[in-house]
């Protein structure tokens, strides 16, 4: 039997998602055989794979090479994301343990769904074609749902993992019937014949339609408005492990496919995406500030935080250009930073009945629990934009690029939500220390918890004394995008 | 009368919509919101498979026959999550489904 393409050197190509997943139904065999309710061991054997596999991502090659006939694309781009997806993942893993077993929630599927929707999203990531982007959104997808419905005993979460599989599938459809029109108007599903096309027939209504329906598609992926409406019931419903792990790398592997879709299969049609991606990210950093503020419950607000931070990201995208990419990159590892940390700290809070998740839980900490509350503050300001911090170079980076491409309006815009956006910030900060003190939570922290919550505090504090390593790694993989 | 490509695009059109349309109306049962995604996902069906047949390509079928199979695995996993809620709450009308509000 002979192969079109060169079978053992496309199988070296996706060495990492290969042994990611082998690892994973190792793992899930290897639970199922010694019983459940053991999370612990197959949550430490899933991040040593995670480990594995990053290494083995960034020792692979880095020039670009295609596998199995052009249909999964290996490049510098590919190997940013794919650090940073695995890295997300890692940190929600290790997050997880300890509550899981608090909530008597433990069972050993948990890590290895987060696996296998890790896999998913590197398959995404890396799709040269629309057939490997649909299969990898959709092992990613699918195993989001029963992630966000995994306490199965709690009805919000339950409840949680229904709403997400029900307008998740509704953004499935939306994404094939435009992939089903690009297909037809264009006659391929591959990226690198679908550039070609958009170059000479990008005025095609029915391409431009299919291209539409794609976006709404992506955007729902991303929380991006007007495709927004599950984020705040599903965060606020799921365990917030798993709040934790979809604040993270899902929407980091949903910006990159967008974006590699965009930049490798429509880049000739930019004209027309550019117009949409500068709306949704408006409408999001928009949204995502006023609708905040009235928010009670932390989870609640994370979300719609989550909704204006994707709006920022997106501002990189919507200038379309190699510098966009690189601050939107850039943002990006800046957001998963902090969100590790201030989901590290939302899970600290815990007192003995249990965990609580109401803002004003943190009333008063500020005397009570002082290095607490100073990383929780050092994270809050960094979300709001204040300089020094790490979140202040990440917008100033993405409005920097789309200053440069003219788009005065969409900068402004940003800055007047970030200014909304830090209103409510600043008040989580202002309830700590001059509110009327409660209870305080369980001490000492997690020692995951407290070593996450450091490192990520410490990332937002020093960034600016050494941001050369990250400015380099991401132009590097902007570059390897764009040309 | 002669069927053209246009035909199969129109079916398609109106299942996709029909499943949009059962998703937002229906207000009783949340089996018919998975019934309604299956709807849409065959209309995307009809549309690569008449497209693959127009344009000579084997490609669209093979996507085809991907998402049958998606589907499955989605629809299994659906019902799975369904059938959990359905013992924490005890009804499964869509208006119930309203714990967090959003």
């Amino acid at each position: 039997m002979t192969f079109p393409f060169d079978l053992s050197a496309s199988l070296g190509i996706v060495k990492p998602e290969l042994v990611l997943a082998m690892g994973s139904m190792v793992l899930l065999v290897t639970g199922a055989f010694f019983g459940g309710a053991r999370q612990s061991a197959i949550s430490r054997g899933t991040v040593a794979l995670m480990i594995v596999v990053a290494a083995l991502v960034l020792t692979g090659s880095k020039e670009p090479a295609v596998a199995f006939g052009g249909s999964f694309v290996v490049n510098g781009f590919t190997v940013f994301a794919k650090v940073l997806i695995l890295a997300a993942s890692a940190v929600a893993i290790l997050m997880s343990d300890r509550y899981m077993e608090r909530t008597r929630a433990a069972r050993f599927e948990f890590p290895v769904l987060v696996a296998l929707a890790t896999l998913g999203m590197m398959m995404m990531v890396s799709a040269n074609d629309l057939i490997a982007l649909y299969v990898g959104l959709e092992l990613q997808s699918l195993s989001l749902y029963v992630l966000a419905s995994f306490s199965r005993d709690s009805l919000r979460s339950t409840e949680a993992g229904l709403k997400y599989f029900v307008l998740g599938a509704l953004a499935s459809c939306l994404l094939l019937y435009g992939m089903s029109l690009v297909y037809g108007f264009s006659g391929t599903l591959s990226f690198d014949a679908l550039k070609g096309v958009a170059a000479t027939g990008a005025s095609n209504i029915g391409f431009l339609v299919g291209l539409v329906f794609m976006l709404a598609g992506f955007a729902f992926k991303v929380s991006a408005v007007p495709f927004h409406m599950w984020t705040p019931d599903v965060y606020e419903g799921a365990p917030t492990p798993v709040t934790a792990f979809f604040a993270a790398a899902p929407k980091v592997a949903a910006i990159a496919l967008l974006t590699r879709v965009l930049f490798d299969a429509f880049g000739a049609a930019s004209d027309s995406w550019r117009q949409v991606i500068t709306f949704i990210s408006m409408a999001s950093m928009l949204l995502g500030a006023f609708a905040a503020i009235g928010q009670t419950n932390i989870k609640r607000l994370m979300a719609y935080s989550s909704i204006a931070n994707m709006g920022f990201a997106l501002v990189g995208l919507a200038a379309g250009s190699e510098q966009g990419v690189e601050g939107l990159l850039i943002y990006l590892v800046i957001y998963l930073a902090m969100t590790a940390g201030i989901f590290a700290c939302i899970l600290a809070m815990r007192r003995r009945e249990g965990h609580v998740e109401d803002i004003d839980d943190l009333a008063g900490l500020a005397k009570a629990q002082p290095v607490y509350a100073f990383a929780l503050t050092a994270l809050l300001f960094s979300y709001a934009g204040i300089p020094p911090l790490a979140g202040f170079f990440g917008k100033f980076y993405v409005f920097s690029a789309a200053v440069e491409q003219g788009m005065w309006v969409l900068a402004v815009v940003g800055v007047l939500a970030s200014v909304v956006g830090a209103f409510y910030y600043v008040r989580i900060v202002m309830l700590m220390i001059n509110g009327e003190p409660r209870q305080s939570f369980v001490r000492p922290m997690d020692v995951e918890l407290r070593v996450i919550a450091f490192a990520a505090t410490a990332f937002t504090l020093f960034f600016v004394l050494m941001p050369a390593p990250l400015l380099d790694a991401a132009s590097a993989a902007a570059a390897a995008l764009v040309n | 009368m002669e069927i053209t490509l246009t035909h199969y695009l129109v079916v398609a059109a109106i299942l996709f919509t029909i499943g949009i349309f059962g998703i937002f109306l229906n207000r009783k049962n949340v089996i018919i919101i998975l019934m309604s995604i299956e709807l849409m996902l065959l209309g995307v069906n009809i549309n690569l498979v008449a497209f693959s047949a127009w344009l000579g390509d084997l490609a669209g079928q093979v996507f085809a026959l991907m998402v049958l199979t998606v589907a499955a695995a989605e629809a299994a996993i659906g019902l799975a999550i369904l059938v959990v809620y359905f013992r924490n709450r005890g009804t499964i009308a869509v208006d119930d489904v309203n714990l967090m509000k959003g």
